[in-house]
């Protein structure tokens, strides 16, 4: 009998009570309420959105004002994803995108819909479109996805040293 | 060999489940540290952390924890997989190549955030006793019984640990455990995992610790009485807990031994011990006696034990008295793995 097993299988398994931290609380009430809500650094004013766990990581210092940005932004680059993958979820060639929300200091990803990924460039405009609001949870998710204003785009200078 | 000593030392407020998330628990201990030392962020050129990431559930967590420091301009850091008594180490060598001359070393733990019983057993040889899922605790309870059973430890030995713990820790405002209780009463309670009762077993606690080494160049500037790291030294025993005398630490003796702890008198040990049995077992092993060395004057890791910063608080608790004049000598020690598998020992000296 014991020679006919080659293998065991082992799995572990921990629970985890996770806490997002104050610092992060009020930028996921913010999105349950269809806010963008960043926080400004105290040391250098640089406005983060997310407030990454609440730190400055550039200063390390706890981040202090909270700061309403957005909702619109600007592409500073992006990504023409063009290879299928397990679990892949949206129809390919799509755009990621890092989007530089208007009064943020640092880019946040996200999808860019609603136009052909050949049009989308560095500088371009968009807005977000969110879920319906009877499914808004503390969650970036509540955005579908970003699309273009038809704004004009933006100075290269507006976005140039997040590059 | 570089002179290095302590300089500073602060812990974070120990709290049996904070809402903080883990850089949110740092920053301000790392302030406090430098503030203590009176220096800058840009007078530290080594940055070493000791934390683990089966504590958080996050692969790479330490990572975020570079966010509390302020890494720009650029630092210097690296971190173990260990209690931040082991990143003090780390730091220690740094220092004694000459790649640095003054480190802040760091160890932060939230053990609220899972159930520490389970996940400490991941420490294990993964193949054939992890699996199993022992529970720390239970593996602790057979080294105590091991060590009752060749005669080493008694019961009455361990609650006499516990008596003087509580007694210790009414002085100490940093911790989770408190209320004397005599011996006679601590052995009235049932046993939770025999040997052990309750009380035998750490008081878990969400905590940070943070210690500044340097040079004995600018040690002086920094603190009026540095703690003088004379030896330094860490072993480890087998994994296989069957290949092991669980009533006594052959690594812990090794490192008390080439760290010099038995070369004069001890005044103070801080040992890691986090189970009741464990500092007989420790002292035993290391050297100390424990009737003319004053043992763990903060109430040690029984009290209050945040993981991965505890080992690393032994180290302060030791250099705080060396700070106040109360020890010209003190040993700290540190303990990771089941059964007191590995240990760090330095002895700390105020002249």
């Amino acid at each position: 009998m014991a020679d006919d097993i080659l293998r065991i299988r082992t799995p572990i398994g921990i629970d985890y009570t996770w806490s997002s931290g104050p610092g992060s609380v009020v930028y996921m009430r913010g999105l349950e309420n269809g806010k963008l809500i960043g926080r400004r650094c105290p040391d250098c004013e640089l406005v983060y959105f997310p407030p990454r766990n609440g730190i400055c990581p550039r200063c390390g210092v706890l981040l202090a004002a909270e700061v309403e940005v957005g909702p619109r932004g600007t592409i500073t680059t992006f990504c023409v994803v063009n290879v299928p993958f397990l679990g892949q979820t949206i129809k390919i060639p799509y755009v990621a995108a890092t989007i530089l929300l208007d009064g943020a200091d640092i880019g946040m990803q996200h999808l860019i819909q609603e136009c052909e990924a050949a049009d989308v460039r560095m500088g371009m405009r968009v807005e977000p479109v969110w879920k319906d609001k009877s499914e808004w949870t503390p969650s970036l998710e509540n955005i579908l996805y970003y699309k273009p204003t038809g704004e004009p785009d933006a100075d290269f200078d507006v976005y140039a040293r997040h590059l | 060999m570089r002179d290095v000593a302590i300089v500073a030392y602060i812990e974070g407020q120990n709290t049996s489940a904070t809402t903080l998330s883990p850089v949110e628990m740092i920053v301000p201990v790392v302030h406090e540290v430098l503030k203590r030392a009176n220096v800058q962020r840009s007078d530290i050129d080594f940055w070493c952390h000791g934390s683990c990431d089966y504590m958080t559930g996050q692969p790479f967590s330490f990572v975020s924890a570079v966010d509390a420091l302020g890494a720009w301009p650029p630092i210097m850091e690296s971190h173990v997989e260990m209690d931040g008594a082991w990143a003090l180490y780390e730091a220690w060598v740094k220092i004694q190549t000459g790649e640095a001359n003054t480190a802040l070393v760091f160890g932060n733990g939230k053990s609220s955030a899972g159930d520490m019983n389970r996940a400490l057993t991941l420490q294990l040889d993964p193949y054939v006793v992890a699996p199993l899922w022992p529970g720390f605790r239970s593996l602790e309870a057979m080294g105590a019984r091991a060590a009752i059973d060749a005669g080493t430890v008694t019961e009455r030995q361990m609650a006499d640990v516990v008596s003087r713990s509580l007694r210790d820790a009414a002085d100490n405002p940093n911790v989770l455990a408190y209320g004397y209780r005599d011996a006679d009463e601590l052995l009235d309670e049932p046993m939770t995992a025999n040997p052990l009762r309750a009380h035998d077993c750490p008081a878990m606690a969400d905590g940070v610790a943070a210690i500044i080494i340097t040079t004995a160049d600018r040690a002086l500037e920094m603190c009026d009485r540095p703690a003088w790291i004379r030896g330094i030294d860490h072993r480890i025993d087998f994994q296989n807990l069957g290949l092991r005398d669980l009533s006594r630490s052959n690594s812990a003796a090794l490192a008390s031994f080439h760290a010099g702890v038995t070369k004069d008198k001890v005044d103070v040990a801080e040992l890691h011990a986090t189970y009741s049995h464990h500092e007989i077992i420790l002292a035993q092993s290391m050297g100390i006696d424990r009737s003319t060395t004053r043992m763990m004057p903060s109430g040690g890791a029984l009290v209050a034990n945040p993981l991965m910063a505890a080992g690393l608080a032994r180290f302060g608790q030791a250099a705080r008295q060396i700070f106040k004049g109360n020890a010209d000598r003190a040993v700290a020690h540190a303990a990771q793995g089941a059964c007191l598998q590995q240990n760090i020992v330095a002895v700390l000296e105020g002249n």
